[in-house]
């Protein structure tokens, strides 16, 4: 645990923070303490506001609303630039450093040692020795930043911030992309840090490491503040409780009719199926007319377990089957060809294509399908796209309506249409219901089921373990890249999934510490 | 260093290619043809520095041969026709020029348009004012001509190192103390590996972005400056595609043309290497010019695959390791 040196004196306050994109409202009164000295978590979800926060507070967005005091002062940075000579620096995950540069460059751009107007790079080198020693790192500085790994550019970005003088330190996900030991190095320098008075607010969505680190934890929800708790006397459970904002006592309702029909055959299974420091290998089967769900916290392997099944992602290790003959799945072509389909999470990027209009969104997947020299022909095309807007119930019911001009709702039936237009025999559904307004909610639970009805196999990931509940035949688990715990039938309640989430890693920290 | 690798690649084609050469034509190995190689390519080596500063930042500047043009023009008319003294046509097309250079840096930057674009319509700028200056070539006849054409330093062997040749030495050496002993040159490689980062770092980008195609128009109002000298006369179509030529000289020299990696010594070859492939043709005395441009274009092609082969190469995931002391 790291050490609070006064825990009286707060000295990062903020207070009261909103800020709205257009009519989304990332954040709403917001507040955040930190202290000197201390190692304090920021936590949520995805679109829970963390990154909003961030960079209203070292001023990349200005903000609508509320105050922000740094050792009892008002600041207001204009840019992330005047946030850093206030004192506030920010690393991010992606390092935001010139991998060109070498190491002693990076660490004194715009403030190298000087001798008649030239560089004086001896000098310089040995500075950058001596600054990194400080963090027990010993290394050729004179080698391209980029030359060197993940870990090793992030603390010679903390390096860099700390000898700017930096008061408040964020590292943004600093851990993702590094390996157990990596962390270990990392940890201690943040340790030491917080011992010198840095504040530190660390962003995570590994729980193992910030029980670990962690002094005390802030939690957002939907641009809320659900809490602000002391880590020492907070059960995991109830970390997880708020993060997704579900009461266990809360259980299920509408399901019993799902998960009593008789086991249908395997439309796609996958054995031993996984990618090194992707996901852990795992199996899994998809039968016709069954609706399997993920479920698992931010970062656990949902997104990547479904990229690995439809193929966007190749899978080093395991064998996959479609109906019961073994295939390759090395691209999205191949997906395609076994009659997957994949609707990702970001519907407006990775999707729909705003400027085409409704039919032309429709018939995009079956028309790659067919190839370049089998086109479509108009009267086919209007056909298919009256046919799913009817049977979607798309609204407005116009195919020649620009797509980006339908609401959050639609656009996630007419990318339904493009696939089940296809007639796949396996559908992965990423957050489906994200960003959709509650009665277009209910509506795509209701196409979920009925699609399942007609014999379709469906991989359906969501945040919202209700809903999850709701539709799924059974649940997969996941936590920290490995699928942990299947659930069936009767098991399945938001209880057991969260137990799920929750329980093991209480095993895995109890070892940590003994 | 940066860009090592690369540089030693080119010195390495360079030296085989010389060698070649001297084997079949044993008189290309002699100080007079070097001297000749040098004095030809001088304009060519100053506004490749300027290039090289430019490409490295991660722009372009298609303006340069324009604005050689524009100079030669300007200075012909200037001492010519208005009897201006020559010292004070060329501070004054410096002045002019850099202020162009500057120009251009601004609305690249203030307007956040694509270098390629505004340096395209400063090409058309610059080559439209030359002609509206003069359609046809007006002969330079001033004194200082003669006396800086006469002008050269004997080497041993009979060769002549002339003073436009001196000139363009002087700025490739001046052009590589400024970029890697400098904090303006360390700024030009960190805007080349990303111009945002730079700026979160504390880079002065918008006057980094000024100062850079400051200098590169700079650079192209001497070169026009030795143009001027090197054909005793002005014309507005000359130096058509120069501009091309010293980017080949610059990818040839190992600077990569997405910004952030590479040298004034290696570009500094490149030149040489284009001029010894025209050397050997005209000593060849059958193969047409032209195929100057096609050596040049097959060497470029190939110097650009292996770039993209040491970016695959530099992109695989952690690859030093490093002694760390836990």
């Amino acid at each position: 645990m790291g050490n609070g040196l006064d825990p009286a004196s707060p000295l990062l306050e903020v207070r009261g923070i909103s800020k709205s994109f257009g009519a989304v409202r990332a954040l709403q009164d917001v507040d955040f303490t930190l202290r000197a000295g201390e190692i304090h978590a920021l936590l949520g979800e995805n679109g829970a506001g963390k990154s909003t926060l961030i960079k209203v507070v070292t001023g990349v967005f200005p903000r609508d609303a509320g105050i922000v005091r740094l050792g009892g002062e008002d600041v207001a940075p204009r840019s992330a630039k005047a946030a850093l000579s206030a004192g506030i620096a920010t690393v991010y995950q992606e390092v935001n450093l010139l991998p060109n540069l070498s190491v002693a460059q990076n660490l004194f751009l715009d403030r190298q040692p000087m001798r008649f107007g030239i560089v004086r790079e001896g000098e310089m080198r040995r500075r950058a020795k001596a600054l990194l020693a400080d963090f027990g790192l010993d290394i050729d500085v004179a080698a391209p930043l980029g030359d060197y790994s993940v870990a090793i550019q992030h603390v010679t970005a903390i390096a860099r911030a700390v000898d700017l003088s930096a008061r408040v330190l964020i590292l943004d996900e600093p851990t993702a992309s590094l390996d157990r030991h990596e962390v270990e190095i990392l940890f201690r320098i943040m340790r030491q840090l917080a011992k010198r008075g840095i504040g530190i607010v660390f962003v995570s969505h590994f729980l193992d490491q910030v029980y670990e680190i962690s002094d005390r934890i802030t939690v957002l929800r939907n641009g809320r503040l659900v809490g602000e708790r002391e880590i020492a006397s907070l059960p995991r459970i109830e970390l997880i409780r708020m993060m997704l904002g579900r009461e266990l006592a809360e259980t299920t309702s509408a399901r019993a009719a799902a998960s009593e029909r008789p086991p249908r055959e395997v439309c796609a299974s996958f054995e031993n199926y996984g990618k090194a420091s992707y996901v852990a290998p795992f199996n899994l089967e998809l039968r016709h007319g069954e609706v399997v769900g993920l479920a698992g916290l931010l970062g656990s392997g949902r997104t990547e377990t479904a990229r690995l099944v439809f193929g966007a992602e190749r899978a080093d290790r395991g064998q996959a089957k479609v109906e019961g003959a073994a295939v390759r799945l090395q691209s999205p072509r191949d997906g395609v060809r076994h009659g997957f389909g994949y609707c990702p999470e970001e519907r407006k990027t990775d999707g729909i294509v705003a400027e085409l209009t409704v039919r032309e969104n429709i018939v995009l997947a079956l028309q790659a399908k067919r190839g370049l020299h089998r086109p479509l022909s108009r009267r086919e095309q209007d056909e298919i796209g009256r046919r799913y807007i009817r049977m979607l119930d798309i609204r407005p019911p116009d195919p020649e309506r620009p797509v980006g001009l339908l609401s959050g709702g639609n656009q996630q039936k007419v990318l339904l249409a493009r696939w089940l237009a296809t007639s796949p025999r396996l559908l992965v559904l990423d957050e489906p219901t994200r960003g959709i307004d509650v009665g277009a909610h209910a509506e795509i639970i209701r196409l979920i089921r009925e699609l399942c009805d007609d014999g379709l196999s469906l991989l359906v990931i969501s945040s919202e373990l209700d809903e999850i509940v709701t539709y799924s035949d059974r649940v997969v688990v996941l936590r920290d890249r490995a699928h942990v715990e299947e659930l069936a039938g009767e098991a399945i309640d938001v209880g057991n999934i969260l137990a799920a989430i929750a329980a093991d890693s209480v095993a895995v920290a109890l070892e940590a510490h003994t | 260093m940066k860009g090592l690798p690369p540089v030693l690649i080119t010195a390495i084609v360079l030296v085989l290619g010389f060698a070649a050469c001297a084997v079949q034509f044993p008189n290309i190995a002699s100080t007079r043809v070097v001297g000749n190689l040098l004095t030809d390519n001088a304009f060519l080596g100053i506004v490749a520095v300027g290039m090289t500063f430019v490409i490295i930042s991660g722009g372009i500047d298609l303006s340069v041969g324009s604005v050689i043009g524009f100079t030669t023009v300007f200075v012909a008319l200037v001492i010519e026709r208005w009897g201006v003294p020559p010292l004070a046509a060329f501070l004054a097309i410096l002045v002019l020029s850099a202020a162009f250079g500057a120009a251009m840096g601004a609305v690249i930057h203030v307007f956040d348009l694509p270098p390629f674009i505004v340096t395209l319509a400063g090409m058309f700028l610059a080559r439209g004012a030359s002609f509206l200056l003069s359609t046809e070539s007006v002969p330079i006849t001033a004194p200082i001509y003669s006396t800086v054409s006469d002008f050269a330093l004997r080497m041993p062997g009979g060769g002549r190192l002339t003073a436009i040749a001196i000139i363009m030495l002087v700025i490739v050496i001046g052009g590589a103390l400024l970029l890697h002993l400098t904090r303006f040159g360390a700024n030009v490689y960190a805007l080349g590996g990303s111009r945002t980062t730079a700026s979160l770092m504390g880079v002065a980008v918008g006057k980094m972005t000024i100062k850079i195609y400051m200098l590169s128009s700079l650079l192209a109002g001497i070169a026009g400056i030795v143009f001027s000298f090197y054909t005793s006369a002005g014309y507005s179509l000359s130096a058509v595609g120069v501009e091309l030529d010293s980017i080949a000289a610059v990818v040839i020299g190992g600077t990569l043309l997405t910004g952030g990696q590479g040298s004034v010594i290696g570009t500094f070859l490149g030149v040489l290497i284009q001029g010894m492939i025209q050397t050997y043709i005209n000593f060849d005395g059958t193969l047409s010019s032209w195929w100057t441009k096609i050596a040049t274009g097959v060497l470029l092609f190939a110097f650009i695959a292996l770039q993209q082969g040491l970016v695959a190469l530099a992109r695989r995931p952690v690859t030093k390791s490093a002694g760390v002391a836990s």
